[in-house]
């Protein structure tokens, strides 16, 4: 009977999937970066007239519905708060076609590039984050259901060692700051617990909206480490492990941080 | 992209800290009494000698901003307006900006509610002040103080 | 860009103030800051911004690099007859937005 028992727990560990293995932050304990915010920084993003990133919001209602000859995200995809809703929550998603884990934002220049036939835009513009936005918030208040199993798996087994790995001049590890140190002080603020539900997010520091990966490039910065340039794929193995790790949050778009 | 240089270095006792913390929620909106206009040039040119009152006009700010760049900021002005003393203009000072006159708010017809909300820069840790200028010449100050930290961590995105 | 987004209080009454608000997209670059090989990034701020209700102004601000990017404004008009409120603002390069909101009188 032991012996049974024994190799029945043997044989699930061996096929263990990611989620039964060990959270450093178990789901029940998962606090959005809102409630580590200053009471300013969340009216600004309750108050859907106040909160700047509407502004990109409704650029990227544009930019769906533009691009004569049928080449709108529009022309496939139909009314986006139909097609898109859920699609954000389960961003990065693993790609077949081009074998690759794609974020949001790779998934909307992928779509420009391969079927719409016109060029990718920059990381960061203004126009991609206001289609990142847009789509986002299709799945506002939808909890992060990201998918880290089959071919996703090695690139969330890439995303959390380099989660939990030293880097720069400070040798300091995200897990350290955010797994173990969450709600203590850094100087003025109170460390969150660097979840990335908010994302793409109107961010007081940047006086603009920025990306996942920006704030994850600003964090390495923090840290005098070596920024990977944006789209590098480390930046999106993290965005997975992120992903996973803050899975049930319910995603806030348009987020505002400070 | 560089981060816009605070004009000056701001240190913050611990003691300040939690003093200030525990007024998180509460816009710090200095007495009635307080006569002692924080020095600023541009205001006492603007004044050139006159004294406003300290009442009527007030100005909401928090007390400890999460961020300098965005300051959200509420300034109100209780009525009634007497037809001949109507509100003509608003000006807004700061102590430690590059640029003290930070913006003026016209009333170009007398304004029956005088209630604004907008989000401003402070270049770090001051006084802010706002002037209420009459259509007869009267003056209407209020002031407050804000402490500004930066960020926890540099970000050089 | 969307340029601006504007929201008016649904119910007007004569005599009676509404809200008005409205956020406008615009990065009211300071000139204080530098570019990543240290140029200088020349100051463009929104220097007027002006509501006019039925063509009459009733509220003006002039603006400088103490307002936050993206600017807010939430003001009180007083309500009279129906028709149109008109924003326009200005920047340091001359361009000049422009919104528009309905105003209904109950």
């Amino acid at each position: 009977m032991h012996r049974v028992l024994l190799a029945a727990v043997a044989g699930a560990w061996a096929i263990s999937p990611a989620h039964a293995q060990q959270r450093a932050l178990p789901l029940d304990a998962l606090r959005s970066g809102v409630e580590f915010a200053g009471a300013d920084v969340r009216s600004m993003q309750s108050d859907d007239v106040a909160n700047p990133g509407f502004l990109w919001i409704e650029r990227g209602e544009k930019l769906w519905r533009e691009g004569g000859d049928g080449k709108s995200c529009n022309a496939c995809h139909g009314d986006a708060r139909a097609s898109m809703r859920g699609v954000a929550a389960r961003y990065p998603a693993y790609d077949a076609s081009s074998a690759t884990m794609l974020d949001l934002e790779a998934r909307i220049n992928d779509c420009r590039v391969r079927r719409q036939g016109v060029s990718a835009l920059t990381r960061e513009s203004d126009e991609l984050l206001a289609l990142s936005a847009y789509v986002t918030h299709q799945s506002r208040g939808m909890p992060e259901a990201v998918n880290v199993e089959g071919a996703a798996r090695a690139a969330f087994e890439r995303g959390r060692a380099f989660y939990t790995a030293r880097h720069g001049q400070m040798n300091l590890s995200c897990a350290q700051c955010h797994d173990q140190n969450w709600g203590k002080r850094l100087y003025a603020e109170t460390l969150s617990q660097g979840h990335g539900n908010a994302f793409p997010a109107y961010k007081l520091e940047w006086q603009t909206m920025g990306s996942l990966q920006r704030r994850i490039r600003a964090c390495l910065s923090g840290i005098r480490a070596e920024m990977p340039p944006a789209g590098a794929p480390e930046l999106t193995d993290v965005e997975l492990y992120l992903a996973w790790r803050a899975q049930g949050l319910p995603i806030e778009a348009p987020g505002v941080r400070r | 992209m560089s981060a816009e240089k605070p004009s000056r270095e701001l240190r913050i006792s611990r003691r300040r800290l939690l003093q200030s913390a525990a007024a998180l929620t509460v816009a710090r909106v200095l007495p009635a009494a307080a006569q002692n206009l924080p020095a600023i040039p541009a205001l006492a040119s603007f004044l050139a000698g006159r004294s406003p009152r300290w009442e009527r006009l007030k100005l909401e700010l928090p007390s400890l901003a999460d961020n300098g760049q965005s300051v959200p900021m509420r300034i109100t002005m209780a009525g009634p307006f007497a037809a001949n003393s109507t509100l003509q203009a608003i000006h807004l000072f700061s102590e430690v900006n590059p640029v003290p006159e930070m913006a003026v708010f016209e009333f170009p017809s007398p304004p029956a509610r005088v209630e604004i909300d907008s989000r401003i820069r402070l270049a770090g840790a001051q006084h802010v002040v706002a002037l209420a200028v009459m259509s007869d010449g009267a003056l209407y100050a209020a002031a407050a103080e804000v402490l500004v930290t930066i960020a926890g961590c540099l970000d050089q995105t | 860009m969307a340029d601006s987004r504007v929201n008016v209080s649904p119910e007007i009454r004569r005599g009676e103030p509404f809200e008005v608000r409205i956020s406008i997209r615009h990065a009211m670059e300071t000139g204080y800051r530098t570019d990543t090989v240290g140029k200088s990034i020349p100051r463009n701020v929104i220097r007027t911004f002006a509501c006019r209700y039925n063509g009459e102004p009733v509220f003006a601000v002039r603006m400088s690099s103490g307002i936050a990017a993206n600017p807010y404004l939430r003001f009180f008009v007083t309500g009279r007859e129906s028709g149109t409120l008109d924003f326009e603002w200005i920047d340091d390069a001359g361009e000049r937005g422009v919104a528009q909101a309905a105003v209904k009188v109950v």
